[in-house]
Parts: structure tokens; sequence; C-alpha cells
């Protein structure tokens, strides 16, 4: 069984059906890379897995619970957290504050404490502008700050939303060295790019998604040697 | 002498607007949407005071407990039963509800109460301070008002900035889907702030009711207009600005009532809002973060 598996998932905007009958899984330990040009539907994908769309049919279930229905704020307790598009960041909070919501439903003060050190040790940046209101900080450290908010909750799955949007070349690897850590680390990653290249180069496996299909599918390092992957995503 | 006089008799009238203007600002800030029915729930704490302290017999400290009590629980039953089946609808029908939430509170005051205007027994029981040799005098409701507001104010300003729920209000106010992932319940805050809000608006009441003891259905009407001006005046959705708004809006009121014209007073009021809102269209103390893409 894997740990977060979708099937035949259907989401419409109003009359416009938005994902088309797409089923996959990701397994325990994996960097799992949903892929696709703009508009194919990954960031549909991700809202309603967790919970901020919901489905006209099909089923998600993470660890073999059925959660098509579950609430969003639910979602994060259950050990699924969601870095979204655009990041999101609580922009009048502080940093420190931004972090303390990511850990909105853990009681442990404790517990709590060590996620922020360990937070703080992977993005040593937010320590140095805890107090610094979030609004104000660059792109790439917003970045930081959103991954690091979902991690404050301890996820055992992490699902990212477009990490590497509009950020500087140097950023870009920043971020998804810290992916590959965070795998390293025992959490599995879903991984929505469309930076395909970047996405693939650290993925386990990934899916292909095209006008809300999923139109391949496979180990990320075949579908890099993909023609038709290298064509359309690639830009070779 | 009666410059400082009229100055501090509209702080007072203005900590009242401020409070009832703070149940606007944050309704606005997390649900967003102008609860036009706020002004209503002042006439009913008013109601409740005067019923539990005159047919009651209750004492005026018992009397407010239950009508924040009684307005903690009817702002929230009108949010569940009016507002939250609309949380997805347009802005216009969630306006046009909240106009008829407005009328449906005056008319069952006018029903209970019928439409005579009821002599409101003051619930502060402070004597009048005189000073600089009897030229300046202070009411005992003017007192209770002002420093009760500022106490309110300090705490309600700790709770939203200092407190895990409170922090958790400013999150949703400005991203319910991403306040969701990190496992807020966004209809509970909603709740919240519609409880917070009411609640306020049971104290104004009281206090506004013992400045101006005359109450009746359409007490809360006025009031409930000017506290929403003094919230735009602010910046709609800023809970410094509602309280800042709301002094700001009861010393200009005061001052034109003394100097100018006690008729004009309240075409002052909404002129100085036009002024502002022509100068600086968010409000004295609107936000407006520089947020870096």
């Amino acid at each position: 069984m894997a740990m977060l598996e979708v099937r035949n998932l259907n989401v419409y905007f109003g009359v416009i059906q938005a994902i088309k009958d797409i089923s996959f899984d990701v397994n325990q330990g994996e960097v799992v890379a949903l892929i696709g040009a703009n508009g194919a539907g990954k960031t549909t994908t991700l809202h309603t897995v967790t919970g901020l769309l919901s489905a006209e049919s099909g089923t998600i279930s993470l660890d073999g619970k059925d959660i098509t229905k579950t609430p969003a704020h639910k979602i994060v307790s259950m050990g699924m957290a969601h870095v979204p598009e655009g990041r999101r960041v609580f922009a009048s909070l502080s940093v420190y504050d931004n972090l303390k919501m990511g850990a909105y439903t853990r009681k442990d003060k404790k517990e709590i404490q060590s996620s922020l050190e360990m937070v703080f040790s992977a993005f040593p940046r937010l320590e140095e502008r805890r107090n610094q209101i979030a609004g104000t900080l660059s792109g790439g450290e917003q970045q930081m700050l959103a991954m690091g908010r979902a991690l404050m909750s301890k996820p055992r799955i992490l699902l990212m939303d477009e990490p590497s949007m509009g950020l500087s070349p140097l950023y870009v690897n920043e971020i998804f060295a810290i992916i590959e850590k965070i795998q390293s680390e025992g959490t599995t990653v879903l991984l929505v790019e469309q930076n395909a290249k970047k996405a693939l180069s650290i993925a386990d496996r990934a899916y292909v998604l095209e006008t809300g299909r999923i139109i391949m599918e496979g180990k990320a390092s075949d579908l890099l040697e993909d023609e038709r992957v290298r064509k359309a995503y690639l830009g070779a | 002498m009666k410059f400082l006089s009229q100055l501090i008799s509209g702080v007072s009238l203005g900590s009242i607007y401020s409070l009832i203007a703070l149940g606007y600002t944050m309704v606005y800030g997390i649900a967003k949407m102008l609860n036009f029915a706020h002004g209503d729930v002042i006439m009913v704490g008013a109601f409740v005071v005067y019923t539990a302290c005159v047919a009651g017999g209750l004492s005026p400290f018992f009397g407010v407990l239950i009508a924040v009590v009684c307005c903690t629980l009817l702002g929230v039953v009108i949010e569940r039963l009016a507002y939250k089946p609309l949380r997805s609808a347009a802005s216009l029908a969630v306006l046009i509800t909240a106009i008829g939430v407005s009328y449906f509170l005056q008319n069952m005051a006018l029903l209970i109460f019928g439409s005579d205007t009821k002599q409101f027994s003051s619930v502060v029981s402070l004597p009048s301070v005189t000073l600089a040799d009897g030229s300046l005098t202070i009411s005992g409701e003017t007192i209770v008002t002002i420093v009760l507001s500022l106490i309110i104010m300090v705490c309600l300003y700790l709770f939203i900035n200092r407190s895990k729920p409170g922090k958790a209000m400013l999150a949703v106010s400005e991203d319910k889907g991403a306040a969701q992932l990190m496992g807020i319940n966004v209809n509970a805050m909603i709740a919240l702030t519609f409880a917070i809000g009411s609640a306020l608006a049971a104290i104004a009441g009281a206090l506004l009711c013992s400045s101006y003891p005359a109450l009746s259905p359409y007490t809360g009407a006025m009031p409930g207009i000017k506290a929403f001006v003094a919230a735009v005046f602010g910046g709609i959705g800023s809970i410094p600005g509602a309280m800042v708004g709301g002094v700001l809006l009861g010393v200009i009121e005061n001052l034109s009532k003394g100097y100018i014209s006690s008729q004009l007073s309240d075409a002052i009021v909404f002129a100085v809002l036009i002024l502002v809102l022509l100068i600086k269209p968010t409000g004295i103390m609107g936000k407006k973060i520089n947020e870096k893409v």
C-alpha cells in the first residue's frame, strides 16, 4: 500500500473539468514529481489532495485512510503538509510567528522547540531574520519560510508546489538541495514543478500531466532520457 | 475649559465608536464582509441591560455581564444562520443579508419592547469629578467609558498579537487557504471573531445608553453607521485603525457640536470621511504591506 494513493480523481471548476480521471501513488520515502506545463492541473491536484478543493469523484487516501472528504484544516495533523504555490507566507506576521503557525496543531512545547531548531539549522537565514516581518523577505527567503513553516508540523509527507518559481538560479539550487535533505531525513515528498529538469534530477519517480490527464509515468531517470519528455519539457 | 470639556466628552463618545468599530473591522478583516447588523447588536445589548436591571432588578454589573453573554451568543448565531451559508456567495448577497438581519433585529425589538423610547438608567455609579475650581466637570460615565474602553482595547490588542488564537485570526484574515493548511479551522475563527465583536457591542451599548439614556429599537442604527465610518476612516480591516478612527470621529463630532453647529455635526463627520477617502483611500491606518514577489 502506498502512503498516498489517488484513484480516478476528477475535479471541476464549474463546468470546466480541470482534472480528468487521474491516479497516482506516492510511496513512503520517495520523492515523486508531478511535471507539466502551466495549466496542466498540477496545482489543482495538490489542492484537491489537501482538501482546499473538493473532488467531483475519485478517492484520495493517506496511509490507507480515505481523506477525500476530510476538510483542509484536519489534513496537517494527519502528517501531510503542503507548501503552496506562490509561498503564501503570512506577510504581516514575523518569521518566527509564521513558523509557529506551522506548528499550530501541535501541543508539545518541547517538541515544537526542537522542530524550530531543526528548521533554523536547515535555513540559517530564517534564524537571522526571525523577528523580521515576512512580507519584507526576498522571494527566496519567503520560499524557505514557507518550507520551514510546513516542516514545523513535522510532516511524514510534504507536498511542494513550484518551489523554484520566480527564484534566482542560486536559490533554485539551494531549494532543491534542501528538498533532497528533507527526503534523506525520512520525509516523503510530492513535488510539483514546471522546472522539469530540476525536478526529474532529484525525483525517484514522476508523472507527466497534460491538460488534466496523466500522459506518462515512470522512473525519473527514464523520463529524463525520454524523447517526448525532452522535447516537450526539457527544451532539448 | 469649554474646549477641554468638549474634547474629553468627545474622547468618551469616540471610545464607544471605537468599541463598535472594532467589531466591524475585525469581521471585515476575517470574513471580508460588512456586517451592517452590528449596530443593532448594540441595541440588543442595551435592551438586555435595561430588562435585567429594570425588570429583573439585577445590579448593573450583572446586567452588563448578561448582555455580553447574550450578544456573544447572538453574534455567533447570526453568523451561523445568516452568513455562513453564504460563505462563497457574491459579496452583494452577503451585504443584503446583513441589512436584512439588521431590520430583523430592529423589528424583533419593536415587537417585544414597543416603539416608545425607554429611559435607560446609567450602569455607572461613579460620581462626577470637578476639576480646576469647578470650571471643568467630568461625569462618571465619561470616566468609566474612557477607562473601560482603554482597558478593553489593550486586552484585545494583546490577545490578537500575542495569543495563539489571536495570531491564527490574523493568519485567517490574511490568507484563508494557507491558514487551513496550517490546521486552523477557518469557520471556528470566523465564529470567534463574531463572538468578540458582539461582546464589545454589548459593552458599547451599555456605555452609550448610560451617557445618552434614550433607548429605542433604533438606538443602534446611527452609532452603528458612525462606527462603520470610524472603521473606514481608520482603515477597514485594521484594528489600531478602528481604535484611532473611533476616537477621532467622536472628537470631531463633539467639537463640531460645540463650536460649529449641533445640527450640522453629523454632516461634518461624514464630510470628514469623504475627505479622508479622497486623500487616502485606505484610511488613516489602512494596511498596505509591501510584499515582494
